[in-house]
């Protein structure tokens, strides 16, 4: 899939809105090398994340959805420049990203990553406190006589009141929906414009998840954050996103407003997830359509990635990778199926006819 | 998925039953540091039934699935109730010398005071377990046709060799896996193939009970529906009954015949799927509910339960979870409910009756209105029923 159409606009995913974007990255590309020893050796890439231009307004919560191994865990990544993109640029604020240290501890307090697991994300032998005043020292957010106050503000501003209770305990004594917010607090200590949220509750308690994602919700309000939620639910990104992006194989194969993907979903690769998802209004079993396992990266199906999965894959749909196409308002997917040269006479499976399947 | 599919079918009242847990109290530690996990314990399977288990992490799920198979592992200790287990050997060619016909007597076995022998002869063969996680269950220096013919190899002793490869293949095909992978080490599967691989091993003695704690939480969600769906195609054709632990009360209620909710290591709530997804009856199971994002519907703020769950070692006096009720009186702080029927429930399903630990359905008091739903006449109209939740959705 190329992220550009055939009239050579570029389709940028994530939520439309007026103005320059907190964030954007362009032709994001990451391909990992596969080592192999020996003789005869080819260079070999995973290809990872392939050609995603993204944009994240500020306010606004997008989305990532897919499967394990489907480059959502990358593509956050590569946002926070933990990782170099193979080609591709990132933009902050309309400007693009410099490569000097001092602009990459700028960009490490504008985009901060919260980890899936507040486990193994918060230090051990720390304290809350020390958690919080690390960052406001290393980007010289707070002098030294302001720590404490800044540090308490922060527990405040995620909902752990009263703060005098949570500052000075160790992680251990916190439960998870408590560390999360830790996690989220010591974030919000540099005063960061986006914030990308990598499976942030699915280590969490069930009745507790609830709790973390309305924060997030919160955040997106009050902080004016710009959120990218990565996430393998679904249903909770509905819930919470504005804009939802879902991801197969490393590209992105359908993007648009959260509740339109669910209820109207264009691409076989969507209703094959959401045919998936556990929904206990359901009252038949669902019937999946594409079987099977997401393909290799290494050498990655030709034409759609999904074809050998799909159950209306055409002729078309070996040869070339189809461009995202307009299905709905601001909703594109990366289909065959939806462009008008190559879209089956009969029964095509449309945005309004494949919701009533589900 | 959700009709129960009774294998054999009903007869009376009490042959159907295959395991019966009562009043099981599961310690961790002994003396006065010991900490109650899992308290007065019921539960009834059916032969056939699916019952799901749901809970939070450290409600005592696991360990009431450990302690009823014995394999508790120490500080772990039972330390009252009794499991019984009916067993009735089954009539297939597998197993049995040809041309032998095993009788269909049942014969109760308490799983509590067996000895080893006993515990042998019944486990596996009769009640097998799947483990969470595949990637630790299985030996990743062994090939999956060791690993397989392994457990023939000690249940049954008469079978050569060749028997044991002939069902080793079987047993691949049967889970959909291609014979060709009996060489391969686990390493070299993938996460479902090696689930798979788990429940094809639990399978391989033809038990009359599975307990399977989280199978398939660490999988995609394709894959878990895939597996899911072998699964309940299995136990039609086996006729196996299966105990289901898990987080997930959205995959359960589609899953599971009949559903027990454990909070704080008591069974707070014990009801049919169906009548618990649309009338749940305990505060705790309608907050568990709510925090399952929809897929349908207008998007409405959820809340999920406010508080985190409690620490078993410094459990709330009274109902565990009154400091988590939106609704919790007077009575709640001091006195512990009994799981006993709602006063006055409309909706019973036939044989097991539904059962609450909260003192908002001991009758003395209208229950608020999300605790009093009629299970009745919402059934197969799951999108009105998914309607009246978003209604309440905001109030808890």
């Amino acid at each position: 899939m190329t992220a550009t159409l055939s009239d050579g606009t570029t389709v940028v995913h994530g939520p439309k809105r007026p103005g320059t974007p907190a964030l954007e990255a362009r032709h994001l590309t990451k391909h990992f090398p596969v080592h192999q020893f020996g003789p005869g050796r080819t260079r070999q890439v995973v290809h990872a994340v392939e050609d995603i231009s993204l944009a994240l307004p500020e306010a606004t919560v997008t989305a990532v959805v897919g499967e394990s191994g489907s480059g959502k865990s990358t593509l956050a990544r590569l946002l926070t420049q933990l990782i170099t993109p193979t080609s591709g640029e990132l933009l902050l604020d309309g400007v693009p990203v410099g490569r000097s240290a001092k602009a990459r501890r700028e960009y490490t307090r504008l985009v901060h990553l919260v980890l899936q697991d507040p486990f193994s994300s918060l230090n051990a032998v720390h304290s809350v406190r020390y958690h919080l005043e690390r960052p406001l020292k290393l980007h010289k957010r707070a002098s030294r006589d302001d720590l404490d106050t800044k540090a308490r503000q922060l527990l405040e501003r995620v909902s752990l009141s009263p703060s005098e209770r949570f500052i000075d305990q160790y992680p251990h004594e916190l439960s998870g929906g408590q560390r999360q917010r830790v996690a989220i607090a010591r974030g919000l200590a540099v005063e960061p414009r986006v914030l990308l949220a990598d499976e942030p509750v699915s280590m969490l308690d069930v009745s507790i998840r609830l709790g973390v994602l309305n924060l997030l919700d919160e955040l997106r309000e009050r902080e004016r954050l710009a959120i990218l939620y990565v996430t393998h639910d679904i249903a909770s990104a509905r819930y919470l996103a504005d804009t939802a992006l879902v991801m197969y194989a490393g590209q992105v194969v359908e993007s648009g407003p959260a509740t339109q993907i669910t209820d109207a979903p264009a691409h076989p690769y969507t209703q094959l997830l959401l045919s998936a998802a556990p929904d206990p209004a359901r009252t038949d079993p669902p019937v999946l359509r594409g079987r099977g396992a997401p393909p290799s990266l290494v050498n990655p199906p030709s034409g759609c990635r999904f074809h050998p999965r799909c159950p209306f894959a055409m002729a078309v749909c070996k040869e070339a990778a189809p461009p995202p196409l307009p299905v709905a308002t601001d909703q594109v997917a990366a289909c065959w199926l939806h462009s008008p040269e190559h879209a089956p006479k009969t029964n095509p499976p449309a945005a309004g006819n494949a919701a009533k399947d589900f | 998925m959700s009709a129960p599919t009774a294998v054999p079918a009903p007869r009376a009242e009490t042959a159907d039953i295959v395991l019966e847990v009562r009043d099981l109290c599961i310690d961790y530690g002994v003396g006065s540091s010991a900490v109650r996990a899992v308290t007065d314990a019921n539960l009834t399977l059916r032969r056939g039934e699916v019952l799901g288990l749901a809970g939070e992490s450290g409600s005592g799920k696991s360990t009431l699935a450990y302690g009823l198979t014995r394999l508790l592992r120490a500080p772990g200790v039972i330390s009252g109730g009794e499991v019984l287990f009916h067993n009735r050997p089954q009539n297939s060619a597998f197993g049995a010398a040809p041309g032998e016909v095993v009788p269909a007597a049942t014969e109760i076995v308490d799983l509590l005071g067996a000895d080893m022998a006993k515990l042998r002869e019944i486990r596996w063969s009769q009640l097998a377990v799947v483990f969470q996680s595949a990637m630790h269950a299985l030996n990743p220096v062994a090939r999956i046709d060791a690993q397989l013919t392994d457990v023939l190899k000690a249940h049954r002793a008469q079978m050569t060799a060749e028997q044991r490869r002939e069902r080793a293949v079987e047993l691949l095909r049967m889970v959909g896996i291609s014979a060709d992978r009996l060489r391969s080490y686990p390493h070299e599967l993938s996460g479902g193939m090696r689930q798979r691989v788990m429940i094809a091993m639990a399978l391989a003695l033809e038990p009359q009970v599975v307990i399977m704690d989280e199978p398939t939480t660490a999988l995609d969600v394709v894959t878990q529906r895939e597996i899911l769906e072998e699964l309940m195609q299995l136990r039609e054709r086996l006729g196996f009954a299966i105990i289901f632990i898990t987080h997930d009360l959205s995959l359960l209620i589609e899953l599971a015949d009949s559903i027990a909710i454990m909070y704080a290591g008591r069974i707070v709530e014990r009801a049919g799927a169906d009548e618990l997804f649309h009338a749940p009856r305990h505060p705790y199971s309608l907050g568990l509910l709510n925090s399952f994002p929809a897929l349908h519907g207008e998007k409405v703020r959820m809340e999920g339960i406010p508080g985190s769950p409690p620490s078993l070692t410094a459990l709330p006096g009274g109902c565990a979870f009154h400091p988590r009720c939106p609704y919790a009186m007077d009575r709640c702080r001091t006195d512990i409910p009994q799981l006993v029927p709602p006063a006055a429930d409309p909706g019973r399903a036939a044989g097991q009756p539904r059962v609450a630990a909260c003192w908002l359905q001991d009758g003395f008091q209208e229950p608020p209105a999300p605790l009093r739903r009629s299970a009745v006449g919402n059934n197969g109209d799951s999108n009105g029923a998914r309607g009246a939740d978003e209604t309440h959705g905001s109030e808890l």
